[in-house]
């Protein structure tokens, strides 16, 4: 028990500060931040779009590795995980999406104006889309897991694609990617220490809290079935 | 040396969290009849499918030897020949179309004569040329024995073989499933008294339920 | 090996020409798709860009209304049985994908001639890039939309999935393929566009490779 208060307390830290400490041009303490020229207070963002942008690809991931091993053991413990994690993935997914495009409609004046980054996950939310769909059309619980497993991993395979192609065809608009003028290389774009630190107790922070629900999830997933087997069968 | 052998070790299959079966242990060797039967929805054509290559056991393994040797799972399906209910020709070519596609997907010369005395066997030959969806069920199940033996299998599976054929149609099946014990492996998968009588050894799957 | 293959592809022909199921709707998906887009242009005169986008979307479009066949049709009969008795996985991918990319062929070299007869901006600048990233994207599209066809077969074959399963896998492909279409427009060289067509042809071989080794999975239920 006692690391979920810890966790508690490290949210919470990460969402008063990300929040609430002050931006100013020469920072004296600890708890200010520096100036990023061209996104001024629109910088607070980093807090919390960036984890959940990084969970939907942790969860992607974990769910075709998950996949991977149902497919070799043919366990549906492992369908259940790979089931959830892809759950989970779509709800950080569409939050990532919504908190960027909500900046972006302030940063760029669109919500949508296809970035590489907004087009990639774009594409992401298209598969995690199509794997729930194909999901929710099959009856039978092996096929519907051996099916979904075989999707996700011809999707993971696709992804590195997307990486080569994207910068290629659009031009980057995010913060830190090669064509932005404004900042410089991605992680230390005039992030002072105190702004890296937030930043990376809140990915630290996020991933604890995904693995949690992860869990929780995948459990509440297996009982309900095994309850029902035992139902079904007096 | 024995020509044909068929045996499982421990198998067990599981669809989803539903046990089928548990525990089943058998070897086939050389020729015979070998009957397995079990109540509906006790795994008879489960089996048979594990036994044909089909499905993958959740546990335990199925061995094909022929002359010892086992036989690489990708090379089974010549070995054996299915007649099962589920078992569909294509409807838009006629018998003997059918026949010989089937011959060339699996890349071997057919025995004509064979197949021309199969098809006569199974009151089949005058129609050899007529669409398949044009026959009867009776008849598109005698077809599924002719199917099942051109290529001479060594180990031949028969799922309900009895089903939708008349009394001339399970004499000749049974005359057949006779000839064909003497020299290799026959497995029926059946309910009827009359199919199990046929068999040396049955093997009854109420008794693999119990769970360890 | 190859003979078992070209065996199945011909039993599918075979059986293509007696039903005429997919060449009737593949035809017909063409014209309807085609005149949409006049109709819809009417008599603006549209850019290179949006020609060579446009199509694309043809291409898609009339892909995902007829190369689930090859497996469905199987399924729905409940041929795929007796079709496992006879050969194993990869020759059945194998006839397939034969049968699918000759499908592609003909249809995408179809739209490709009407496109350059009834668009005025559609005009090939660089031959040979046209030709390669058309022969490329084609293979690519085949062996995509096979091994979706194989999941979509065994899930009951719900009409509208297989756009929904299809578009992310080609999409990559489809991007690239649209840039690829606009250099050839344009006459950019192949020197410029080589990244894209690496970027097509190492598509086609990893997909082809994972096709390969997850149908085992999807065909034996």
């Amino acid at each position: 028990m006692p690391w979920k208060i810890i966790l508690f307390l490290l949210l919470s830290f990460v969402s008063i500060a990300g929040i609430a400490f002050p931006i100013v041009e020469n920072p004296q303490t600890w708890y200010e931040f520096p100036n990023i020229p061209g996104l001024e207070e629109n910088a607070k963002i980093i807090f919390f779009h960036v984890p959940t942008a990084w969970l939907s690809l942790i969860a992607f991931l974990m769910s075709t590795v998950f996949s991977f091993r149902y497919l070799k053991r043919k366990d549906l413990d492992d369908d259940a995980k790979a089931y959830s994690s892809a759950q989970l993935g779509m709800i950080f997914c569409i939050l990532a999406t919504v908190t960027g495009s909500v900046w972006a409609k302030f940063a760029w004046g669109a919500f949508w104006s296809w970035d590489p980054r907004q087009t990639s996950i774009f594409a992401l939310l298209l598969i995690y889309g199509a794997l729930f769909a194909l999901r929710s059309s099959i009856e039978s619980e092996e096929k519907r897991a051996t099916l979904s497993a075989v999707y996700s991993l011809i999707a993971f395979v696709t992804v590195p694609f997307f990486i080569f192609i994207m910068p290629r065809i659009m031009k980057g608009l995010h913060p830190g990617s090669a064509d932005d003028t404004n900042a410089g290389p991605v992680v230390n774009f005039n992030m002072n220490s105190s702004m890296l630190l937030i930043f990376f107790l809140s990915l630290i922070g996020f991933t604890i809290l995904y693995f949690w629900m992860w869990k929780v999830s995948y459990k509440s997933i297996i009982y309900q079935d095994k309850l029902n087997k035992n139902l079904i069968r007096g | 040396m024995r020509n044909y052998s068929v045996s499982a070790i421990d198998l067990n299959m599981t669809f989803g969290r539903r046990l089928i079966f548990n525990g089943i242990n058998f070897s086939f060797d050389e020729k015979g009849i070998y009957g397995i039967s079990g109540p509906n929805g006790s795994g008879k054509s489960t089996l048979v499918k594990i036994m044909a290559g089909l499905l993958t056991p959740s546990k335990g393994k199925i061995i094909h030897k022929s002359s010892d040797k086992e036989i690489i799972p990708e090379k089974l399906h010549n070995y054996i020949g299915f007649v099962s209910p589920y078992l569909v020709l294509y409807e838009e070519f006629s018998a003997w179309e059918n026949l010989i596609y089937y011959e060339k997907i699996r890349g071997i010369l057919l025995d004509r004569d064979l197949v021309k005395e199969l098809l006569k066997r199974f009151l089949l030959y005058n129609r050899r040329d007529d669409l398949i969806k044009t026959y009867s069920s009776g008849m598109k199940q005698r077809m599924k024995f002719v199917f099942a033996l051109i290529h001479k299998p060594q180990l031949l599976i028969l799922d309900e073989p009895t089903s939708n054929l008349d009394e001339e149609g399970k004499a000749s099946a049974y005359d057949l499933i006779k000839a064909k014990a003497e020299k290799s492996i026959v497995v029926i998968a059946s309910n009827e008294q009359t199919d199990l009588d046929l068999c040396s050894e049955t093997l009854d799957l109420k008794n693999y339920k119990a769970v360890n | 090996m190859f003979s078992k293959a070209f065996a199945v592809f011909q039993k599918d022909f075979h059986s293509e020409i007696r039903t005429r199921y997919a060449i009737n709707s593949l035809a017909m998906f063409i014209i309807v798709a085609i005149s949409v887009i006049l109709f819809a242009v009417g008599q603006e005169k549209i850019s290179e860009a949006l020609t060579g986008g446009l199509f694309w979307v043809v291409i898609f479009f009339t892909a995902m209304s007829g190369l689930a066949r090859a497996f469905v049709s199987e399924e729905e009969r409940g041929t795929s049985l007796t079709l496992q008795l006879t050969a194993s996985p990869s020759i059945v991918f194998s006839g397939k994908l034969i049968f699918n990319v000759i499908l592609v062929f003909c249809m995408n070299t179809v739209i490709a001639l009407l496109y350059a007869a009834l668009f005025e901006s559609f005009i090939i600048q660089n031959f040979l890039l046209f030709f390669l990233s058309f022969v490329f994207g084609n293979i690519g599209l085949a062996i995509s939309s096979t091994i979706i066809a194989a999941i979509i077969a065994k899930a009951g074959a719900k009409g509208t999935l297989y756009p929904v399963l299809s578009f992310p896998i080609l999409l990559p492909l489809i991007l690239s393929s649209v840039q690829l279409t606009l250099f050839a427009l344009d006459g950019t060289t192949i020197e410029q566009a080589k990244f894209e067509l690496a970027i097509v042809v190492s598509y086609d071989v990893v997909m082809l490779t994972v096709s390969y080794l997850l149908f085992d999975f999807i065909w034996k239920d």
